[in-house]
């Protein structure tokens, strides 16, 4: 079967709007969540991560954009322009679009809201990107809970696979939301205190906002230094409960076994773990459960939710990109928030920022409905 | 008490879905959880609600949700205890 | 195996009052609200699980439509690919409502858990122990050829030995299912222009 490989990519967060601003920060062990005090979201202050608008409207105008967008459109078109800019790619028809969301323009549904309550349909905001670049194929909207991010990157390689398309450009984000915020403030779920993931003292999540980008392709002449090929992806349901983590990290452990056999590798083959680690106590337990069930306790291993908080429907993408910077600077970024193990089984966590030579990397996502994604990536240029 | 403790079966059944299930049906002692009616993890975090919203509770722990939620007598008892409204 | 060789094993209809398989009537029922006709159905299919009640409008289509067609079976491995136009927005509104009051604003968990499309795939993987692949899809409209690529890819690389399919939309007390099973063995070939014709058929 031909390669897959990730190319071009980009990355709006709050600490800039490139994939290398939030690296280098990463790399520094800085945090991008701060406190918010936004009482249109949640009565008391939370501690997110938030795009500043000022940035973001002055990076969007710079697109000439001939009508309105929302604030979640902006965050897309900004990151995909510069991904397509980079990639030189012309939007033929052999060139796919996909969209991750979980919630997409979700405050459109808010009273205060200038847009219509059309622009909440997930198809309108796959259009409107679509027909902003100009896409000759309709965007295929994925909205799979948590995982989406990632699942995006494995349904980008099954339609190259399919010869539907040569090259995919993906593109995810949600927004952080009073939608958002109050329903897992009802789950009993966000910490009142930067995130923890693993920790003793984790005490909940903390919710973040991203946009980001990146080029699925199965041609290998144009790649960028930090580019990787997909060598095994699956997605397994816990089959057990539509919110609460699996108590034995079934569909978890299932997803992994089914990429390191796709990929064709044993545990002892992968160099690092770039895991979900939300800091709920139920799935970091779950997590930690299925980690060693696969036999993967002593890979170093991170979330990278203290430094953005969770994105969502961003998130699995995300953190791929940042894992092929890691890779590319043969260097382990710190598991941000984590002091002291705070789970019933062994994993060996990155305390402190790290140079170690590695080629292969395990990128996990757990989320609502069950459902659990396990992507292996390995580095091309070595 | 005993008027209370109709009251939230009444929620219960109500606000938890409970198809074909009648007030008749739950015994003050019941368990809530588990065996008896058989409610889940979203279903105590519903009750949480439930008392915040009726009753004017918020619980400081979530986890003190299990001793609470054992049955309509404890959660009669806390609430009687407890209400602000 | 190339794709070609896979079939379509069996489909299911739920829309305007009706439950169908592979075409054939099996229930209807005259209610005007989706939520009596889809007690009614549950209730004539003799489903007895408790569950159900506790599940959103667009987690009740699927879960029945699911029920048609996957109670008989003896597969484990089916993955589950859905897509819709509203995703979940009829439970986002309701959980938008609750949260926007002036007075006692207060989210509901059992709510805001089912404020995302791939619930429903997660309700069906419990009901039937599916520890499976789940995909869900937002389109304008049913997209045959891209759930059929996608199917084609998770039977190919042996990622699922069949595939459940299909379109499953709620909204605004409009409902419209069209699932289907993809396998080795089956009714009818495996092609864009059959599903596009059976999805359409009354």
């Amino acid at each position: 079967m031909n390669s897959v490989y990730l190319s071009h990519n980009n990355i709006i967060s709050a600490y800039g709007f490139d994939s290398a601003a939030a690296v280098s920060s990463i790399k520094n062990e800085v945090s991008g969540l701060s406190l918010v005090d936004d009482s249109k979201i949640l009565p008391n202050p939370f501690y997110s991560s938030l795009i500043p608008q000022g940035s973001l409207s002055e990076a969007f105008e710079k697109l000439n954009p001939k009508e309105a967008y929302t604030r979640l459109e902006q965050i897309l078109l900004v990151s995909l322009a510069d991904t397509i800019k980079k990639s030189g790619i012309e939007l033929s028809d052999r060139v796919g679009l996909i969209v991750s969301t979980t919630k997409g323009n979700i405050d459109v549904l808010e009273d205060d809201s200038p847009f219509d309550e059309e622009r909440a349909y997930l198809n309108e905001l796959g259009k409107k990107i679509e027909n902003f670049f100009g896409f000759k194929n309709e965007a295929i909207v994925l909205s799979n809970a948590c995982v989406s991010g990632v699942l995006a990157l494995a349904v980008a390689k099954r339609f190259i696979h399919q010869k539907r398309y040569d090259h995919v450009f993906v593109v995810a984000g949600d927004l952080v939301s009073k939608f958002i915020l109050t329903g897992f403030n009802s789950f009993q779920a966000l910490s009142e205190t930067p995130c923890r993931p693993y920790c003793k003292t984790r005490a909940g999540i903390n919710i973040g906002e991203v946009g980001c980008s990146v080029l699925v392709t199965a041609d290998n002449t144009n790649l960028v230094d930090e580019s990787v090929r997909i060598i095994g992806e699956a997605s397994c349901n816990d089959a057990n409960h539509i919110s609460g983590p699996s108590r034995t990290g079934e569909g978890l452990y299932r997803s992994i076994v089914s990429a390191m056999n796709q990929a064709e590798i044993e545990a002892d083959a992968i160099d690092y773990i770039s895991a979900h680690g939300t800091a709920t106590n139920y799935n970091d337990e779950m997590e930690a459960i299925a980690f060693n069930r696969a036999n993967l306790q002593h890979t170093p291993l991170n979330s990278l939710k203290g430094y953005f908080g969770h994105t969502l429907g961003a998130s699995g993408l995300l953190e791929t990109i940042i894992g092929m910077y890691s890779l590319h600077s043969n260097t382990l970024f710190a598991s941000l928030g984590f002091q002291e193990l705070g789970v019933s089984k062994p994993l060996h966590i990155i305390k402190k920022t790290t140079a170690k030579e590695s080629s292969i990397f395990l990128k996990t996502a757990s989320g609502f409905g069950g459902c659990n994604t396990a992507a292996i990536f390995q580095k091309v240029n070595s | 008490m005993s008027e209370l403790k109709l009251e939230l079966k009444e929620k219960i059944i109500e606000q938890l879905n409970l198809e074909d299930v009648s007030v008749d049906e739950i015994a003050d002692n019941d368990p809530l959880f588990g065996e008896g009616l058989g409610l889940d993890s979203i279903d105590a975090l519903e009750l949480i609600v439930m008392l915040d919203k009726d009753y004017g509770i918020k619980l400081a722990d979530p986890k003190e949700g299990r001793k609470i939620f054992e049955s309509i007598d404890t959660m009669a008892a806390y609430i009687a205890a407890n209400r602000s409204n | 195996m190339s794709s070609a060789d896979y079939k379509i094993k069996s489909y299911c209809h739920i829309r305007d009052g009706k439950v169908s398989k592979n075409g054939e009537v099996l229930f209807s029922d005259s209610s005007e609200e989706f939520s009596a006709f889809i007690k009614a159905t549950y209730k004539h299919f003799e489903t007895d699980y408790s569950k159900f009640f506790k599940m959103d409008n667009l987690s009740k289509l699927a879960f029945m439509g699911a029920e048609v067609l996957l109670r008989d079976t003896d597969e484990k491995n089916i993955a589950l690919i859905l897509s819709n136009r509203a995703s979940s927005l009829d439970t986002d509104r309701k959980h938008q409502a609750a949260i926007s009051k002036q007075s006692g604003a207060f989210a509901s968990p059992a709510v805001f858990v089912y404020t995302l499309p791939n619930i429903c795939m997660g309700e069906i993987s419990i009901r039937h122990e599916l520890y499976s692949e789940n995909s869900f899809f937002i389109f304008a409209e049913f997209k045959p050829h891209l759930l059929s690529d996608y199917a084609n890819d998770l039977l190919e690389t042996e990622k699922a030995n069949e595939v459940l399919c299909g379109w499953v939309d709620y909204d605004k007390g409009k409902y419209d299912a069209f699932l289907y099973v993809i396998a080795k063995k089956g009714l009818l070939p495996l092609d864009t222009g059959e599903l596009t014709k059976l999805y359409r058929t009354k």
